[in-house]
């Protein structure tokens, strides 16, 4: 085993068995490994009682029994300023943000990259299951998680070649079950906790409930495409495109399909229904994408490339054409064959074999007609 | 453990003569001090012992002796007691604004029960001025709880024109020792203190013990009830062992020994100094130089670096001093003496660390921690 005890390594823990495993492996493989809490979130209750305690009291658990010093570093007004006004201005607009996406470029592996720089850490680690390859150019490459489950490469789309420089995912080639063997095993206390769901600030809360807290909800009609009123709707924001649950129609139009939101119409504050999964008015045959990012250099494609790609976590992959613009900062993506419910604020994360290649956020869906095209969504 | 200790204002290690004597009476002295059998009566008597050497130490009768669990055990006791049995002659308290919170926490609760309290602000200094004080005080004030000395910046308060004042004032005196003890002189008639707090863990005792000290012409009921223990002052069976280690920490520090542990502790600054103006370090004090100080104290604004990674940068190079309090989930709080003292927008708040000294430390210790605190804060610079 190479000598590693002269290699500084500072571990995102979050006081979950992914992060915690990290930790531990890391100091079997004989690095000095430091332990660091990120406490991005006031969630502190009436009663005085944060989430954030006691994720850091398991942290606190598990770093002692690894035996590697632990701390906590705060980074509320950065994912403030830098992710949650963000996510909040994408909602004003409509859109469907992910902060989780935002939170790994401006928090994760920039904010906290940063602390651990200062720190004199020669590499961060982070619990994501997602891989990290050099070439021989010293290139680094984003691979997907060998666990196909949970493979997070999606939320990791947006980081460039600088912020995986110096970045360890050591439990990127493990699966999800084998990691809670280790953690058991290893006798740490988070082998057995619950994964965390939603998004981080949110938690399990009630989404609406949340948001209308930040944002001033604005009640307006439901209506179909052929402006036939079908009820309200209370707030757009507070619905996202190809969504079921809550639109309280039931029993009318034809035959008993189910109602969707096909789109949402700001000007006029109106969301748009249509009924049946697979209505017509939710597949799209391509979308357009700015802010496009790439992790490694793309040079060996051109400006026009058959890839595949995702448009959300979890999704099996597309076939799809990329067409850039000369400044590889905007993209349209054209389907090999129509996709269901593009949502505009989301990433478009484009992938060759089981390298993440980069991702660029959604801005419109179309349909492409026999003259022209219309696009989705009036958003 | 190998590393530096330096912050000895949180606790101290134990004095091996402490450790000894806990030892032996542990072994020899398990009985309950209150049964009336030999077991009792020994344990009786080491708890008799250890009272008067504590009493002695500040001037103090046995009987104003109460054993508690710590300083902030003694301060809760002086202030909630205080209120209760002083209600009819008065709602007003005095305090200041950079006592340690078991002082201010047991206040925002009086205010919330409908108490009035007042909290003197300080100068740069850290202390109060005694015009404020004296503005503040009203004949209906039934307590001021100044402290001795301060936890953060070795600030000493006026406590001997606080309690001139207040021998011909209804208002019974409190002083927060619990950092002073040990180091400086006190004597609670010279002083006209009625209320005195200490803890025994801040000069080389075991912790969850100290005592407060309340004039005998003072009386009110107990805080923690039950059996009658402490002279019916506070239930709880006594923690005789740790008491005799108590009282032999307390013996360790003669007038002598306080003085020379301050001088002590002078040299350790100066020291500190020097280094940082040769490596051309921007850095200023927090309080002041003041031989009136508590010398163990020593707040150092280092100009540009971040509190929580100096404090943790020098933590990994095995040097433990203080960034302030930490929250229940690890982030430090901006010091609450600090804001006190500069505002809470200077950038001291947020750049300053907290050495404290203690017995053991020795030079070679300052100057390791001078070549590190260097290195680190020219490779956080570049």
């Amino acid at each position: 085993m190479p000598d590693n005890s002269k290699t500084r390594v500072v571990v995102g823990m979050s006081g979950g068995v992914d992060s915690s495993v990290v930790a531990y492996l890391l100091k079997q493989q004989g690095y000095d490994v430091v332990g660091v809490f990120m406490k991005n979130w006031d969630d502190t209750d009436e009663m005085g009682v944060c989430t954030a305690t006691e994720d850091y009291k398991d942290v606190a658990k598990v770093a002692n029994k690894i035996g590697i010093p632990y701390y906590s570093v705060n980074f509320e007004k950065e994912y403030w300023d830098r992710v949650f006004t963000y996510f909040l201005d994408e909602y004003k607009k409509g859109r469907t943000p992910n902060p989780d996406v935002m939170c790994n470029k401006e928090i994760k592996f920039k904010a906290f990259f940063d602390y651990a720089m200062e720190l004199d850490a020669d590499y961060i680690a982070m619990g994501h299951y997602a891989q990290v390859e050099q070439d021989t150019d010293g290139i680094m490459h984003m691979l997907r998680g060998d666990d196909s489950n949970k493979d997070q490469t999606y939320f990791l789309s947006q980081l460039s070649q600088e912020q995986i420089q110096k970045v360890m995912f050591p439990i990127g080639n493990i699966e999800k079950p084998e990691v809670r063997r280790i953690a058991e095993e290893a006798g740490l206390s988070t082998a057995k906790k619950k994964d965390s769901t939603g998004i981080c600030f949110i938690g399990e809360r009630n989404f609406t409930k949340f948001l209308g807290e930040y944002l001033p909800a604005q009640t307006g009609n439901m209506m179909t495409v052929d402006g036939v009123k079908m009820g309200e709707h209370y707030g757009l924001m507070n619905y996202t495109i190809g969504q079921r649950k809550g639109l309280g129609i039931g029993g009318t139009g034809e035959g008993n399909d189910p109602w969707f939101v096909v789109g949402k119409d700001l000007s006029t504050n109106t969301l748009i229904v249509g009924q049946g999964y697979h209505n017509d008015l939710l597949y799209a045959d391509y979308l357009e994408a700015s802010e496009l990012s790439f992790i490694a250099p793309i040079d060996r494609f051109g400006n026009d490339f058959h890839i595949t790609a995702k448009f959300r976590y979890r999704q099996t992959d597309v076939g799809v054409t990329v067409h850039l613009n000369d400044d590889h900062t905007e993209a349209t993506v054209t389907f090999d064959a129509p996709v269901r419910a593009i949502t505009p604020g989301q990433a478009v994360v484009f992938y060759d074999g089981t390298e993440c290649l980069g991702s660029g956020i959604i801005d419109a869906a179309f349909k492409s007609l026999d003259k022209g095209s219309k696009q989705l969504q009036y958003v | 453990m190998s590393g530096i200790y330096l912050d000895n204002a949180a606790t101290t290690p134990m004095a091996k003569e402490v450790i000894e004597v806990m030892t032996n009476a542990m072994q020899t002295t398990f009985g309950n001090a209150s049964s009336t059998h030999q077991f009792g009566r020994s344990a009786r008597m080491v708890l008799d012992d250890s009272r008067k050497v504590i009493a002695d130490s500040i001037h103090a009768k046995e009987s104003e002796i109460i054993f508690t669990s710590g300083g902030t055990e003694s301060d809760n006791m002086a202030i909630m007691q205080t209120a209760i049995q002083r209600k009819s002659l008065g709602k007003h308290l005095i305090t200041s604004a950079v006592e340690h919170q078991a002082i201010l926490k047991s206040m925002k609760y009086l205010e919330s029960i409908g108490f009035e309290v007042t909290y003197l602000p300080v100068n740069e200094d850290g202390v109060i001025d005694i015009t404020d004080f004296k503005n503040a005080l009203k004949d209906d004030t039934i307590l001021v709880s100044i402290m001795m000395g301060n936890n953060e910046t070795g600030s000493h308060m006026p406590i001997h024109e606080i309690g001139d004042i207040l021998k011909d004032h209804q208002a019974w005196f409190h002083t927060d020792a619990v950092q002073a003890y040990g180091l400086l002189d006190i004597d609670v008639n010279v002083d006209h203190i009625d209320m005195l707090s200490t803890s025994a863990h801040k000069l080389n005792g075991p912790k969850f013990l100290g005592f407060l000290y309340k004039r005998d012409t003072i009386f009110s009921p107990p805080f923690i009830k039950g059996g009658e223990q402490e002279d019916k002052r506070r239930a709880g069976t006594e923690n005789v062992p740790a008491i005799a280690g108590f009282a032999k920490a307390v013996s360790l520090v003669s007038d002598d020994e306080k003085k020379a542990r301050q001088l002590k502790y002078q040299g350790f600054k100066k020291q500190i100094i020097a280094a940082l103006e040769v490596n051309k370090i921007d850095f200023e004090i927090n309080g002041t130089l003041s031989d009136d100080n508590l010398q163990h104290v020593f707040n150092i604004w280092i100009k540009g670096v971040q509190t929580e990674v100096l404090q943790t940068r020098l933590d990994l190079a095995g040097i433990a001093v203080s960034g302030g309090s930490a929250c229940t989930a690890g982030n430090l709080e901006p010091s609450h003496v600090l804001i006190a003292m500069y505002g809470e927008n200077s950038p001291r708040v947020t750049e300053s660390i907290r050495l404290s000294f203690g017995k053991d430390n020795t030079d070679e210790e300052i100057a390791v921690f001078v070549t590190q605190l260097v290195r680190i804060v020219g490779r956080l610079k570049k």
